[in-house]
């Protein structure tokens, strides 16, 4: 029990890196801050493309793009970017490598999640639309969206959850987010009570907009 | 001698020589890949169904519990949750391997999306299931077994899919606490080749186990929305 009230939850410790660790949650927030509209525009326009482009080749590239990327462990694509690109003679800053490999990766989820979407508004509301004059950005941008992302409200949602989770792993390249400070808080003090201290974050973080989601996906089942 | 630029980009990145000598390493991460994957599904779809099934006592002492730790793996990164079971738990006595860190995590996390997965089909199912197959004389257990379960995984099967696909990908993160998987050994023969090769060959690699998979729950998917 004393080594639990020690190593885990030393509220000395606590005290001592809070601020630390703080600093790492806002980098978290504003990390997610980019990349999660980047991955929604991407996959927008991916879907839209999937959805009513007559081009059978295209439909069959984006296919391909977002199996490719649903298949790669989104570490494996960030290691493999911030890695390989000095090889190329980039010499790519940590957060344009996290936000590049993010996109791929989160583009070709969200681009799943907006298709369903869009398929399940029936062809008669862009018929409609179309019938009344709008064009066919209009149609989309004003009827057929607006409904396609009520349908997928909790997949989005879900799939924003995950890509917050998801930035921990930028930890890996050393970009200062919450869990990378506090490894180096832990590694610093000998102590892995900010290692839990970030756990406790990332709960407190996250637990709001899992509830949210779960009443979101709650509702749907209901109204079935 | 020189090199054309394309010439040096595939000497860098498909680099035969490099490609040939770490191969062994990349298959041996491959198998630890694998073996992770198939652990974790097996272990966090049972305790998933455990969950899911207990859930539908409707007791609050169970439920609760259930809710609260679905929640909170739905909130913690896995990353978090394998540095937490492998650098912090030995200074409290429970030391691990790698391995088991990883698939502790990454089970429990499957367990928790599992049972929500599986929860969400039983929900969807009417009450008169229930009502019939109890009133036929079956008891609570074989009523479970024989009626629910099969009606409600058929309809948590794609999500279940998606989610067991993105969570087994994740044996990725071992690599962060030296368990010999993919990544780790592509990371390691690349470092000594002072060449990316092996990054390109690891990640073809993950393709190659996780494409088929990927096809499999696609094709699963359809079949559920023509409702066959």
């Amino acid at each position: 029990m004393d080594a639990l009230a020690t190593n885990f939850f030393n509220l000395d410790v606590y005290a001592q890196v809070f601020p630390y660790l703080l600093q790492g949650l806002l980098t978290t927030v504003w990390l997610s801050a980019i990349v999660i509209p980047l991955g929604l525009a991407s996959g927008l326009v991916l879907a839209v493309a999937a959805t009513y482009t007559r081009r059978r080749w295209m439909r069959i590239a984006i296919a391909v793009y977002i199996d490719f990327f649903r298949a790669l462990p989104p570490l494996v694509l960030l290691i493999f970017i911030y890695y390989g690109a000095p090889f190329l003679g980039l010499d790519l800053p940590k957060l344009a490598a996290v936000a590049f490999g993010f996109m791929l990766n989160n583009s070709s989820y969200y681009a799943e999640v907006f298709r369903a979407g869009l398929l399940a508004v029936p062809k008669g509301q862009m018929e409609a639309a179309r019938s009344t004059g709008l064009s066919g950005a209009q149609a989309l941008a004003h009827v057929v969206l607006p409904q396609a992302a009520r349908n997928c409200l909790p997949d989005l949602v879900s799939n924003s959850i995950e890509v917050i989770k998801l930035t921990s792993i930028a930890s890996v390249v050393a970009l200062p987010e919450l869990l990378r400070n506090a490894r180096d808080a832990q590694s610093l003090l000998y102590n892995p009570s900010p290692i839990v201290l970030a756990a406790l974050m990332y709960v407190a973080l996250l637990w709001p907009l899992v509830r949210w989601l779960s009443r979101l996906e709650h509702r749907g089942t209901l109204a079935r | 001698m020189t090199m054309s630029g394309l010439e040096r980009f595939l000497f860098t990145f498909f680099n035969g020589e490099v490609a040939a000598q770490y191969l062994p390493d990349i298959l041996s991460g491959m198998v630890v890949t694998a073996a992770v994957g198939i652990a974790v599904v097996a272990t966090g779809l049972a305790l998933g169904l455990l969950l899911a099934m207990l859930r539908t006592l409707q007791r609050a002492v169970l439920t609760l519990p259930i809710v609260a730790f679905v929640d909170f793996m739905r909130a913690l990164p896995p990353l978090v949750m394998i540095i937490l079971f492998f650098f912090a738990f030995p200074l409290v006595g429970v030391a691990m391997s790698a391995f088991v860190a990883v698939w502790l995590a990454l089970s429990l996390v499957l367990a928790a999306y599992a049972e929500e997965c599986i929860w969400g089909g039983i929900l969807t199912l009417p009450r008169g299931q229930w009502e019939a197959a109890r009133s036929t004389g079956l008891t609570w257990l074989q009523t479970m077994a024989a009626v629910i379960l099969p009606q409600a995984f058929r309809i948590a099967l794609p999500p279940l899919t998606n989610r067991i696909i993105s969570i087994t990908k994740n044996a990725a993160l071992g690599s962060v606490v030296g368990l010999n998987e993919i990544l780790n050994n592509a990371q390691s023969a690349s470092s000594l080749a002072g060449n990316p090769t092996p990054l390109v060959v690891g990640a073809a690699a993950y393709l190659v186990i996780f494409v088929p998979v990927i096809l499999a729950a696609r094709r699963i998917e359809a079949r559920m929305a023509r409702g066959a």
